[in-house]
């Protein structure tokens, strides 16, 4: 017994690690797997096919929903990025304006908000307009606004942190020697925040290329993204063709992720090569 | 400390301010005005929820106030209960036990993460964030696969011999919080791993030779220590959670009507937008001492970094 509690208490930690990634991951593993099923049923693998495979191409309300979803995620990704990196810039680097505390808890409050709030009150804005206007129709525009309104507020919290870290004496030393303040922005402050920038795009394009309540909310008669042809065909029942697209999906980002780490180690590899030269050259 | 780059941006500086400011109060404050404004119209009589509040008919200016919407949602023609409450109810009860939930499979995780050796909690960290760039809805779509009657938990299990009837965890309870837990986790683990990894941890040796119980320890120095995280990630599962959609619709029974679901009834299949909308207020107001609390604790770490 006392051996049996020594051994826990050591090991306890990483058991646990275990069982909550295996928790965060069951869920992925099991759409890989029965993406390759041969038949509809989902507990128990029949046999290998590619049938879900081919039956998705098949399937034009999934790939107008594909294009449509990737349209918008490019949108949205790219007004976020610039929406965002102003937005942090202004918490970071303007510590004192009219309103501050406004804005801050302003750009903050869609991270939180439930998301069928912010879906229903954007629509009846949009309703409001179109009535005083004729413009716009539900489609496109609409749920790009939706979706960047939330992912603004994702890019900022992404590029703030960064923005933090910039040094900046380099700055104020590109000044003393004569830059303008926008050159100084562009040449030395925009090129040390771009990492982030791109991690944030990508964060909101991955965001947007995901949500469906907003997208219900602000889609119209006709125009459907992926995630709310998915969302109709889940409600229905069992669709291995999703398990297909899922493993796709999951095929896709993993890729992304290995090239990013693979790059990242290569660069930390050569900044430490470098400093090792630096320190020698001393 | 003040740079000489945001003093000499005048111009810029005015521009950078007002374009995200200018967006956020026409796309996130304007909305919420409207809101506000057709949940105190009456939709009976094919009166436009738009029309104008002011009345000027009659030559006296009158303020059309209807609060029916909000009087339908608390009281019902003698039921006691209206359908509303048992909404909110459900929202706020999976809301309270998801929250729950989390902290309590989160909090462990957490302190593990922050106590692994440094040079691999980026790669646990990654880890969590991982599932996060695959499809929320693929993920939650999954568990229906795997938590259904012929699905894999019950298959392997019948294989297994332990049970001999499939067990019913779908459309149930367990479903839905084993929906909510899993996808709301990693907004408990991050804040809460970032208090922890900052915690000296000598102060718990300290707390060992003065002959504190490591229980005691825990509850005395970590607990207190890592407040801050526990708030914000309690306050960042609890308060989306309460008007969760997408979960409740797929892995929910027909008495899981959390009030998201209602609001979008309201608005798509009775048309009637100023209940919805109403049912929006009052949503609002269930999470404003929560929003409260959040953004009192997630503040914290700013004031610090500026001392």
């Amino acid at each position: 017994m006392r051996a049996i509690s020594r051994f826990l208490q050591a090991h306890l930690g990483r058991f646990w690690l275990l069982a909550v990634y295996l928790f965060l991951y069951a869920p992925l593993i099991f759409l890989v797997v029965f993406s390759f099923n041969s038949t509809r049923q989902d507990g128990v693998f029949t046999g290998f096919s590619l049938r879900w495979y081919s039956a998705l191409w098949a399937d034009s309300r999934l790939v107008d929903g594909f294009l449509l979803s990737l349209k918008v995620a490019l949108l949205t990704g790219t007004l976020s990025a610039v929406l965002g990196a102003m937005a942090a810039f202004v918490m970071v680097r303007y510590e004192r304006f009219r309103g501050r505390p406004l804005f801050v808890g302003l750009v903050n409050a869609p991270l939180i908000m439930p998301e069928v709030i912010i879906g229903l009150s954007l629509l009846l804005l949009m309703v409001a307009v179109q009535r005083a206007v004729g413009w716009p129709e539900r489609g496109l525009l609409t749920i790009v606004i939706g979706h960047t309104l939330l992912g603004m507020a994702y890019a900022a919290v992404v590029i703030q942190s960064r923005l933090r870290e910039v040094d900046r004496s380099i700055e104020e030393a590109a000044m003393d020697l004569g830059c303008r303040p926008l050159q100084v922005f562009f040449l030395v402050t925009l090129p040390s925040i771009a990492p982030a920038m791109v991690a944030a795009w990508l964060l909101t394009f991955t965001l947007s290329f995901d949500d469906v309540v907003i997208s219900e909310f602000l889609s119209g008669p006709g125009v459907t993204t992926l995630p709310q042809v998915i969302f109709s065909y889940a409600r229905r029942g069992i669709n291995p063709s999703i398990y297909a697209a899922a493993t796709l999906l999951i095929a896709v980002v993993s890729l992304g992720i290995l090239a990013y780490s693979l790059h990242e180690a290569r660069q930390h590899r050569q900044r430490l090569r470098e400093a090792r030269a630096a320190l020698q050259a001393r | 400390m003040k740079t000489a780059l945001a003093l000499k941006f005048k111009p810029g500086r005015r521009f950078v301010i007002g374009v995200p400011f200018v967006w956020l109060a026409i796309f996130f404050v304007l909305p919420f005005l409207i809101l506000l404004r057709i949940s105190i119209t009456d939709m009976g009589g094919g009166v436009d929820p738009f029309a104008p509040l002011i009345d000027s008919a009659g030559g006296a200016w009158r303020f059309i106030f209807k609060y029916d919407n909000y009087a339908a949602i608390f009281r019902d023609a003698g039921l006691g209960q209206t359908i509303y409450m048992e909404a909110y109810k459900t929202s706020l009860k999976y809301a309270f036990f998801t929250t729950f939930f989390c902290l309590l499979i989160g909090y462990p995780f957490a302190y593990f993460i922050a106590r692994a050796r440094p040079s691999i909690r980026p790669a646990l960290l990654m880890l969590v964030m991982l599932p996060f760039w695959t499809s929320f809805l693929l993920r939650v779509y999954a568990w229906k696969g795997i938590l259904a009657d012929q699905g894999v938990i019950n298959n392997a299990l019948m294989a297994l011999g332990l049970i001999s009837e499939p067990v019913v965890m779908l459309y149930t309870d367990v479903s839905m919080l084993v929906g909510m837990t899993y996808v709301y986790l990693p907004f408990m683990v991050l804040p809460l791993y970032a208090t922890l990894v900052k915690m000296d941890f000598r102060l718990l040796e300290a707390a060992h030779d003065l002959g504190a119980s490591p229980w005691k320890a825990f509850w005395l120095i970590t607990v207190p220590l890592s407040k801050a995280g526990i708030v914000s990630g309690a306050m960042l599962v609890f308060i989306p959670s309460v008007g969760e959609f997408v979960i409740p619709s797929l892995l929910g029974g027909a008495e899981n009507i959390m009030i998201g679901r209602v609001v979008w009834d309201e608005m798509f299949s009775s048309n009637n937008w100023p209940r919805a909308s109403a049912l929006a207020v009052v949503m609002i107001c269930l999470i404003l001492f929560p929003l409260a609390l959040y953004y009192h604790y997630s503040a914290e770490p700013r004031t610090q970094a500026a001392d």
